[in-house]
């Protein structure tokens, strides 16, 4: 004989599934963001946002960097958020903030790229900077600064901008 | 008269003189089949046009000048006096012209506006309308981003993304590889001009004629395994890459010698060139030569002691593909 009580545990049962069902599908079309990392507008002295922030999960990565994907796969990456900024209308740059699957993926992007022209600075836990790019990681972040426009100003702004992001970035 | 018939001796001559030096230099004359032969005595032609002065005292572009530089590569490579005359070599009035660009690296390395509307302009010259001219890549809004403006209607020249109109649903396939082609390439696109950018290219080593046709199908991501060898050569196998392609003219106003195909300015140059063939083939070898020449001069090593030598590049010339020479002996490049 059932009981009332099982009867309704087979009712609510499979209601349950199908909403556990539809709340990971759901999850998995609304990529995982981490906007906190990104300073808004005037954060950082000189620099205003200038779109909306993108996220590409470690599935998706070859629609933003196809052909560079592969090495960040490799490296364990799990998404990239991408953000555009503007520094005093004149210089325009895009960040990107690779979320790896640990400080050891991180550590080996950064390795992987030969310091040609850059220089080593203090900046989380490894950075270069160069006279239109920055380059730094922070745990199992990896943070990518590219400058548009050279100008005398560019590279203390970039500097400035990639501190901005560091310091969320360890804040967590 | 006469004076034209001793020209034409002259030339035959000349060309005689030169596939024999050609033959002589490779020491392989009797090794030779017919057909082999034959394919030595012509050459692939690779024009690199350089202007120093392209950006002015500036970063970017200027206009006029680009469309100078693209007048002398032109002119070079089919051997004329006047620009026009070098476009209606290609195209006809009546037919739709498809600009296969490079956006994919984003703003500072991806294919220059001022480099499109030049080639527009010349084309339309020619005698194709506007509206019969697409500007086109993978995304409508990569190509915002690098400045080429979505234009759709009217009687202007198209330009707009796969997004827009989708991919064919058919798979079409040749050797390893099996896709779904552009809507844009199979109905827009009675002739095909590849505009793709001089890059460095993490997998495949370099990135310029032939990998630009990654763009034109909705499954690249599936063709990076071993140096991209042989999906890239398999891939412009296909029919409705081939017959339509007529020419390459390579962005190599800013090249990228390490880090690519991304734009990372760091492993960036401004080499203020293009770079002009019918060749593909001929076309990336003469590029790898430059980003080898680049890598060295900022002590990196060679591609294949990075172990991503650009191994598709002598796939596409082997026997199975013969999409074009890789063998330097074969190859003119000319200098203007």
């Amino acid at each position: 004989m059932t009981s009332i009580r099982e009867v309704r545990v087979r009712a609510v049962l499979p209601i349950m599934v199908g909403a556990v069902v539809l709340l990971n599908v759901s999850c998995r079309r609304q990529p995982r963001s981490e906007p906190s990392f990104f300073p808004a507008s005037n954060e950082v002295a000189g620099w205003a946002t200038t779109g909306d922030m993108r996220t590409f999960e470690a599935d998706d990565l070859w629609k933003y960097i196809d052909g560079d994907a592969e090495r960040y796969l490799k490296a364990g990456v799990q998404r990239v958020s991408t953000a555009d900024y503007k520094f005093q209308n004149k210089v325009n740059a895009t960040a990107d903030i690779y979320r790896m699957g640990n400080a050891e993926g991180a550590g080996k992007i950064f390795q992987s790229e030969p310091s040609v022209d850059g220089k080593q600075i203090q900046l989380g836990d490894g950075a270069r900077l160069s006279s239109q790019s920055l380059v730094f990681r922070k745990g199992a972040y990896l943070v990518r600064i590219v400058a548009f426009e050279e100008s005398a100003e560019t590279q203390q702004a970039l500097l400035q901008l990639g501190r901005g992001i560091e310091s969320r970035v360890a804040r967590g | 008269m006469s004076a034209m018939r001793s020209s034409n001796r002259r030339d035959f001559l000349k060309k005689c003189l030169s596939a024999a030096a050609v033959l002589r230099a490779s020491g392989t004359m009797g090794l030779f089949a017919p057909a082999e032969q034959e394919a030595a005595l012509t050459k692939s032609k690779v024009v690199i046009a350089r202007d120093p002065l392209l950006r002015g005292t500036g970063a970017t572009v200027d206009s006029h000048r680009m469309l100078s530089l693209l007048d002398r590569s032109m002119q070079a490579l089919f051997d004329r006096d006047n620009p026009t005359e070098t476009w209606k070599k290609l195209v006809r009035p009546g037919d739709t012209v498809g600009l296969k660009v490079n956006t994919l690296g984003g703003r500072g390395l991806s294919s220059n506006v001022q480099l499109v509307e030049a080639i527009c302009e010349r084309l339309q010259e020619a005698g194709i309308k506007a509206s019969d001219i697409v500007v086109w890549d993978r995304d409508s809004d990569e190509m915002e981003h690098v400045g080429l403006h979505v234009s759709t209607g009217g009687n202007r020249v198209q330009c707009f993304g796969t997004d827009r109109v989708d991919y064919e649903q058919e798979l079409v396939t040749h050797g390893s590889v099996g896709s779904r082609l552009s809507k844009i390439l199979t109905q827009r696109c009675h002739v095909l001009i590849n505009v793709p950018v001089l890059k460095d290219h993490d997998g495949a080593g370099v990135t310029i004629a032939l990998k630009n046709m990654y763009g034109v199908i909705h499954n690249p991501n599936k063709y990076h395994p071993n140096g991209c060898n042989p999906y890239i050569s398999d891939l412009n196998m296909l029919p409705e890459i081939r017959t339509r392609m007529r020419l390459t003219i390579c962005d190599a106003t800013t090249a990228c010698y390490e880090g690519g195909p991304g734009y990372k300015p760091e492993y960036s140059w401004k080499n203020n060139a293009l770079i002009v063939s019918q060749d593909p083939v001929a076309l990336d070898y003469t590029g790898w030569q430059i980003i080898e020449r680049k890598r060295a001069e900022k002590g990196l090593k060679t591609l294949e002691g990075d172990k991503r030598a650009p191994s598709y590049i002598a796939t596409a010339a082997d026997a199975q593909h013969r999409l074009g020479t890789n063998d330097p002996r074969r190859i003119a490049v000319v200098e203007v």
